[in-house]
This record gives C-alpha cells, structure tokens and sequence, in this order.
C-alpha cells in the first residue's frame, strides 16, 4: 500500500514526502507523473515524480499547498497510508546524449520535477546549465540536490534574497545573448506563466524548448478528456500525449484559462475545510 | 409454490409493471429509478411465462441465461434455485438485469411479443439477484481439489474483465486483475450512473468474485507500470479486457472552452468521484442553467439526466438526426421525456461560443433535414442552408462516442490491432494474434453493450481453460 515513509516540510508552503511504492519506483522514469487521492472523499491529485529509488521501493513527490487537497496532504503523517497511489502516468522526457549544452530551468515547486530531469541528463554525459529561482530564498527549495545534478547552477529570486534578482526567464534570456551557439534544449518547468516567458526568450534565439504542461487532470489515462491542451493547433491530451511539449507550440493562454475553470467551487472547499478543522 | 396458470390465462395478464420514482422528485435526487418487483410482483409476472422448448429468448441472450429455468424456480418460491441456476452462465446477474437492452435481445426474442408484451425477463433477473443478495446467498464454493497451478493475467475490470475472472476462478486458476483507476467495475463504476446503476450493487458482485479468489489490484496501469510484455513472461495466460476508453470530440471551434466536457469526463466526475456529493466530496463540477448534451445514444441519456439532477434549470439533447435514428434505449428516452429533458432532433452544433474569460456561453447550431440513405442504411442528415441560430449555454456535454486507448496496445509485442486500434480477437474464442493473449469486450467490438462483454469474458475463459488443460 502506498504508505508516507517520511515527510518533510521545506518552507511555509513546500513539503517533501517519500511515498512506499515498490512497482512504482521500480517503473518510473524522469518526467512522468503519479496521481494519489489523499482521504476516501479526495479528489485525484497528479504530482510529479521529483525522486525514486528502486532499491528502497519509494517515490518521492514535493508539493505546493495551493487548496483543499494540498492542504489535506500536508497534513497526513509518516506511517499514515494514502486512499489511493498511481503512476507512473506521462510520457517519459525524450533524454539523449546532447552535444551542445542543456539549460535546465525550474521555477517555484516547478524546480522538483525539472530535478530528476537534469539528474538524467548529466549520467548521460551532458553539461547541465541549471536555473532555478523562487519569488524568495525562503522559498527556494532542493538547491543542493540541484546542484549536484547540475554542472552549473544559476539562482534566481524575484526579490533578490538570495543570487541573481529577477525572473528565471530573464536569467535565460543573458545567458543565451552569450551561450545561444552552445545551446542545444531548454527544458522549462514552473507555472504556466514562466513556461510561456522562457518560450518567448527561446524563441528569439531560435532555440527548442520543452515544457511540462499541468492542466486539470482526472484519471490520467487518456479516459476524460479534461486535460486537453492545444499545440500546434491540434488537441492533445497532457496525460497521455505529455506532460512534455514543444513549447514553441503551445497554447499557454487557453491552458491558464482552464486551470482557472473550478476556482469558485475550489475557494468553497478549502474555506469549508478550514473551518471544519478549526485552521486559520 | 405459487399455482401454474393455464395458457389462456396467461395471455389474458398483463406485464407486471414495475414501480418507479416519481418524475418530479427523482431530478432532485441520484437514487435508483425503478424500485423493483416485490416477492408477489415477481410470481405474478413469471406465472406468464410459456416455458418454451426451445425458447427463443434464451436465443436472444449473450450470456445463455436459463431463462425459462429461472423462472419456472421463482414461480416455486425458490428464489434461491432461481439465482443458482442464473449464476450458472451470468456473474453480474444483478447489473444485466438493470442495463442490459433487453427489448433487442432476451426479451425482444420472447415469443409473448406476438400476443402482447414480453416476458419482462430483465426485471425477474434483477429481482432474483438483488433477493440472494439481500439474504446473503452466495453460490460459489470453490473446490479447493481443482486448483491448478496455473495463473492468468486479467486487464481491466469491467464486466469482460469480472466475467473471466469469475469463469477461470471456478475452474481453479490462480487469477489476477489489474485495474487503472482506484475501483473496480470498469464502466458499471465510472460511467453507468447511480440512478441506474447503484454502486453498491457493483460493488457487491465484485465482492462475490473476490470471495471466489480473484485478487483485484487497483491503481494499476498495464502499459506503464508493466507492459503486456511482461505479463506474458510472468503468466500462462493474458486476457485483455481493457474497454474502449478514449472520449471522441466533434473538431468544431471552441471546444476546449472552459465549460465544455466529455461525457466520459461528466460522468466519472459524477459517478466514480461523487462530484454531485460536492464538498462533501471534493472533486468538483459544474452543470449551469442551461446544459447541452450533443448525442442521441444511451450515454447522452445518461450524461442529461445527471445534468437535470445537478441542478441545470434546462437540460437539453442535440443531436442531428430525427427521434427514429437516435440509437438510446426506448426506456431510456422515455425516462429522459418525463424527467423534462428538451430535445432539439435534426439539429448539429457548428460551433461553441466564449466570453471573455474562455467560458463558454453559447452554442450556434445549424438545422438539419433528412437526405438518402447513408452506408449504414440510415436517411443522412443534411445541413439546411440559412438556418444557423446560436442557443444560450453555460456547459456542453460532448457524447458522440469512444475510441480505443493505445496504452495497452502499444506495449503488447505481437497483439494485432485493426485500423481504429481494437485488438483483433476471434468472435468465438478470444484469442488475439499472440499464442498466450486472449481480449475481449468493447476494446474488441468498440463501444457495445454490458452482456456482450460478459459473453466475451466467457468465451475467452472457456478458450484459455481449453488451452491450458492441453498443454
Ligand atoms: C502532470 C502534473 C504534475 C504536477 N506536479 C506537481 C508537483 O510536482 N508539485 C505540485 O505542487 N503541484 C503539481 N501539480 C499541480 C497539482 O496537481 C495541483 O496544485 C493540485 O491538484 C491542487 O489541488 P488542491 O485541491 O490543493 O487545490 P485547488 O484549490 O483545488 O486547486 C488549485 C489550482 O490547482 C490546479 N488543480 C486543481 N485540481 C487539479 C487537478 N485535479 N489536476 C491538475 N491541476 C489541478 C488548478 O489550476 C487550480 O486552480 C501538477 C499537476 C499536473 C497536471
Ligand atoms: C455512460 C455509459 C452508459 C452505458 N449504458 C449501458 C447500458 O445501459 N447497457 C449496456 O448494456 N451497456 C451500456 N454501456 C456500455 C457498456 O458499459 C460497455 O459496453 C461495457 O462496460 C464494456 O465492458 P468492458 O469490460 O469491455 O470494458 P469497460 O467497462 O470499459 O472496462 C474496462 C476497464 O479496464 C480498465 N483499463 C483501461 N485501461 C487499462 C490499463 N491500461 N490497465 C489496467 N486497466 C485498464 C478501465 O479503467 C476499466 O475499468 C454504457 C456505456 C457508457 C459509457
Ligand atoms: S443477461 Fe441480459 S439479455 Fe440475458 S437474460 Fe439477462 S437481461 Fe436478458
Ligand atoms: S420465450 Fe418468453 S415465454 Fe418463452 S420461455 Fe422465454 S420468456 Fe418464457
Ligand atoms: S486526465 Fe483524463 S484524459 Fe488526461
Ligand atoms: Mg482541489
């Protein structure tokens, strides 16, 4: 059963659990996804897989408390068994052998899924830029685990607590006025709004770039239909056909528009939630 | 023992009714329809029946059910022999006799059509079913001697998935379930909702066939968690039961409008995560004032039924051909009319309109007229020029149909697929293209019904028994 082994709390908001999953672990690659129901009446939660390990049987995920079910989550403990647990779902990220430079970037919780990733990329041999950047240092999360999956490390905060102040994309932008020639893929993960940013910088150098897309999913298996995204002017469907696409040609104000599609009903259920469980 | 009633006699009765929730209260809840046939209801309607040799509906049922067998029990008061003698080719008794389209199989069969109204077959079965479980009968005592050693994959576990399981269970195989979402059942679960379909009714049936041994792993996705591949190494047999689960959509602008769903989408929502129990429970979802559903079959029914019952003030069918060609249950239409559903026939969506914040808001739609025949043999409906006019919306429900998932297929070494992605299996044995792969259900036939999954579940049980006792 999908038990929590470990948990932990990184920031205000971040927290790291390490879930018991031994077919999981053992079938998971870089860029795929689990969906986990916290209680009985949850609803299906897809989170990204920020680490696995085969030999110990577990996946670990790190998430952002945005709702309702976040919070729920943040507030099961080690020992405590999830209603339901299954992945790994997505496609795997197209990883190679690049001859030119790769720049990794993560932004906010996006930096737990770009993590395994880079790590992927630099066992194949590749020189692995890394960029990642948070609104503030307090905020920032997994910067040694990045580190060691990265050549380079680059820091970005919004307010300029820690490393380079600014936006990662503007981080990306200077380093391909200098680098561009060197660069062969950019993988860009984070809320939709930096994904379409750093494609705009890509663009401009006329660089590819991949982005992990993270519309509203039900059951993940191509079955509903709730994650359709348009790319290249055609439906796909994220959980199948994704999570990763060719950012160039992806439709970032019509995937912002359907997140936002049950921001009422979900407003309801986290003030509910709060006052049942007597939170602030 | 109830008397057995003359042939003249039986002819003078009428079809025993079965009682129903009032129209005007049943929008307003998810409980089941039909109440079902009290103990006296149920003699008085088997005490109709011929009892044929041969009988023409058993003809007329995929499963083979002993029809005129059952029957003749309940008239005995025997309720118990009566659903001994159904389990003996049909495990999900209690589901057929709720779902099955009994008016074009079983019951269309019936030789009492001739002098008037069927046999209502599916209602005695259903009776039968929900009496034994009502008192605890259970009929499956596996012989622990049988047991052979030999252990058989199963993917997926909708009604061809379960009837398998159920078959090779009885015949002493060790078997095995993979399911892809968090609960068994398959369509029964996620699609067929409540008010039809009560999930604990489900649930019970899968609990029988758990009890017969059958280990049922949920959250198990066969294609990433292990390919079939894999399967065929580890087991002596594979059967693929995976259904048809992969929504179509009509390619008109506008429909990844916020608003716009799948019925496969509307109706998980609603029936695999209880969204109509929100915020009790916390998936959400959304039915306005005034919901479309595009589709004339039974899951359009299903998907404007579940809209009316969540609150939409006008819950509407669009669909482009006229009421003859519409391909739903005639019951089914009929509880739709009385429950206030509006049917807008010869009419197509051309279009679906947004505001400004990508919700949806309209719908503009065309007239349509009948023309020739099409392949199908049915009058293709033509567009009537001019006649485009835009319908107020707040949701649209797409249900023009399935198409195959490749997930399973694309890790199947060696399983053949035709052109649309359905594995190729044959109609009386299962057996696909690869020696120890058998499939079956709608991700064979396409999008069908529940018994003609069963029946494959079956074929493809008594196929695998065979071959593995060759060898
Ligand atoms: C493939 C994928 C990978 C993801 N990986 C991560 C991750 O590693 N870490 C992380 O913190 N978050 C991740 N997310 C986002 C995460 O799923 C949502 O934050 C979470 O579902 C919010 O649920 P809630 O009830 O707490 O918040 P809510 O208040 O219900 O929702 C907040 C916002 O989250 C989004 N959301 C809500 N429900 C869903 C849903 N069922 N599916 C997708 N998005 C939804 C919507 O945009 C919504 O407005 C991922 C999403 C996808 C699709
Ligand atoms: C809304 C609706 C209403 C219907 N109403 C009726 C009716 O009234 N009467 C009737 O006779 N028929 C009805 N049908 C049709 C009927 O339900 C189907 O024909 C029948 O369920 C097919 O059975 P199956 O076992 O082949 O597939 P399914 O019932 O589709 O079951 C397949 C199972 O396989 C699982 N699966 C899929 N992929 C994987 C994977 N990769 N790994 C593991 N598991 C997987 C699925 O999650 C599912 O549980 C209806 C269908 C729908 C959608
Ligand atoms: S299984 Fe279906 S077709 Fe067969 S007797 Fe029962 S209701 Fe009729
Ligand atoms: S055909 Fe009709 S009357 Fe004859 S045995 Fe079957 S149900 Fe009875
Ligand atoms: S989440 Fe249902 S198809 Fe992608
Ligand atoms: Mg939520």
């Amino acid at each position: 059963m999908a038990r929590i082994l470990k948990k932990e709390q990184w920031s205000d908001t971040i927290f790291s659990m390490l879930i018991e999953a031994k077919d999981v672990a053992k079938a998971s690659k870089a860029g795929q996804f689990i969906i986990l129901i916290p209680k009985e009446h949850g609803e299906r939660v897809p989170l990204t897989i920020a680490d696995s390990s085969k030999d110990e049987g577990w996946v670990q995920i790190v998430f952002q408390v945005v709702g309702k079910s976040t919070l729920e989550l943040s507030r099961m403990n080690e020992g405590d068994e999830l209603y339901s647990f299954v992945g790994p779902l997505g496609m795997p990220s197209e990883v190679e052998k690049f001859s030119g430079k790769v720049i990794m970037i993560g932004g906010g919780i996006g930096i737990a899924p770009i993590h395994p990733i880079a790590k992927t990329l630099k066992d194949l041999g590749n020189h692995v830029v890394s960029i990642i950047g948070a609104r503030t240092a307090d905020l920032l999360i997994m910067e040694d685990k990045m580190k060691e999956a990265s050549t380079e490390l680059i820091v970005a905060t919004d307010d300029g607590s820690k490393g380079k102040k600014g936006f990662v994309n503007m981080v990306l932008e200077e380093l391909l006025a200098t680098e561009a020639d060197n660069v062969d893929r950019i993988w860009a993960i984070g809320p939709p709004i930096m994904m379409k940013a750093c494609t705009e910088s890509a663009k401009k150098f006329n660089k590819p770039i991949i982005v992990s897309l993270n519309p509203i999913m039900v059951d993940g298996t191509g079955m509903c239909g709730a994650c359709r995204v348009t790319v290249g002017g055609k439906t796909k469907f994220a959980c199948v056909d994704g999570p990763e696409f060719d950012g160039a040609l992806v439709d970032f104000d019509e995937l912002m528009a359907r997140q936002r599609q049950y921001k009422e009903q979900e407003q309801k259920a986290l003030e509910l939630y709060k006052a049942k469980e007597g939170l602030a | 023992m109830a008397e057995r009633i003359k042939p003249a006699e039986k002819f003078k009765r009428d079809r025993v009714p079965m009682k129903e929730q009032d129209p005007k209260e049943r929008v307003k809840n998810f409980n089941e329809v039909p109440y079902g046939y009290s103990l006296e209801e149920a003699i008085k309607e088997a005490q109709r029946c011929l009892q044929c040799k041969p009988a023409a509906c058993v003809e007329g049922c995929p499963a083979d059910v002993h029809i005129p067998q059952f029957i003749d029990k309940i008239i005995d008061e025997d309720i118990e022999a009566a659903f001994k003698e159904i389990k003996i080719t049909n495990a999900l008794p209690a589901v057929c006799g709720r779902v099955c389209p009994q008016e074009e199989q079983c019951e269309g069969n019936c030789v009492m059509n001739k002098k008037g109204k069927p046999i209502a077959i599916g209602r005695l079965e259903r009776f039968v079913a929900d009496w034994a479980r009502e008192h605890g009968i259970v009929d499956e005592d596996i012989d622990e001697s049988q047991k052979k050693g030999k252990k058989v994959a199963i993917v997926g576990s909708g009604p061809a998935g379960l009837a398998c399981a159920a078959d090779l269970a009885k015949l002493g195989y060790d078997v095995t379930v993979f399911e892809a979402l968090h609960k068994p059942g398959g369509v029964l679960i996620y699609g067929i909702p409540e008010f039809r379909l009560p999930k604990s009714i489900v649930n019970y049936e899968v609990e029988q066939i758990k009890k017969m041994g059958v280990k049922i792993y949920t959250d198990y996705v066969i294609g990433y968690i292990k390919t079939v591949d894999e399967l065929v190494e580890e087991y002596d047999a594979v059967f693929l039961a995976n259904g048809a689960g992969a929504p179509s959509f009509l390619g008109i602008p506008g429909e990844n409008l916020n608003g716009v769903y799948s019925a496969s989408e509307f109706l998980t929502r609603s029936n695999l995560m209880r969204a109509f129990d929100f915020p009790e429970f916390d998936t959400p979802i959304q039915a306005g004032k005034r919901v479309v559903v595009i589709g004339g079959g039974n899951v359009a029914m299903d998907a404007v039924r579940t809209a009316k019952r969540l609150g939409a003030e006008e819950a509407i069918i669009v669909y482009r051909r006229s009421r003859a060609e519409m391909p739903a249950r005639a019951e089914e239409i009929e509880h739709a009319e009385a429950e206030g559903i509006r049917f807008e026939l010869l009419t197509n969506p051309i279009r679906v309109i947004g505001d400004e914040n990508g919700n949806v808001k309209g719908l503009e739609c065309v007239r349509m007229e009948l023309g020739e025949p099409d392949e199908s043999g049915r009058r293709r409906p033509v567009p009537i020029e001019g006649s485009n006019f835009v319908m107020d919306v707040d949701n649209v429900i797409v249900a023009i149909g399935q198409n195959a998932n490749p997930i399973v297929a694309r890790s199947a070494t060696g399983v053949e697929t035709n052109k649309w992605g359905y594995f190729v299996a044959d109609e009386e044995t299962g057996k696909t293209t690869h020696p120890k792969v058998w499939a079956g259900g709608d991700i064979v036939t396409g999008a069908a019904t529940v018994i003609l999954a069963v029946g494959a579940g079956k074929k493809a049980a008594k196929s695998i028994h065979e071959t593995l006792s060759a060898q």
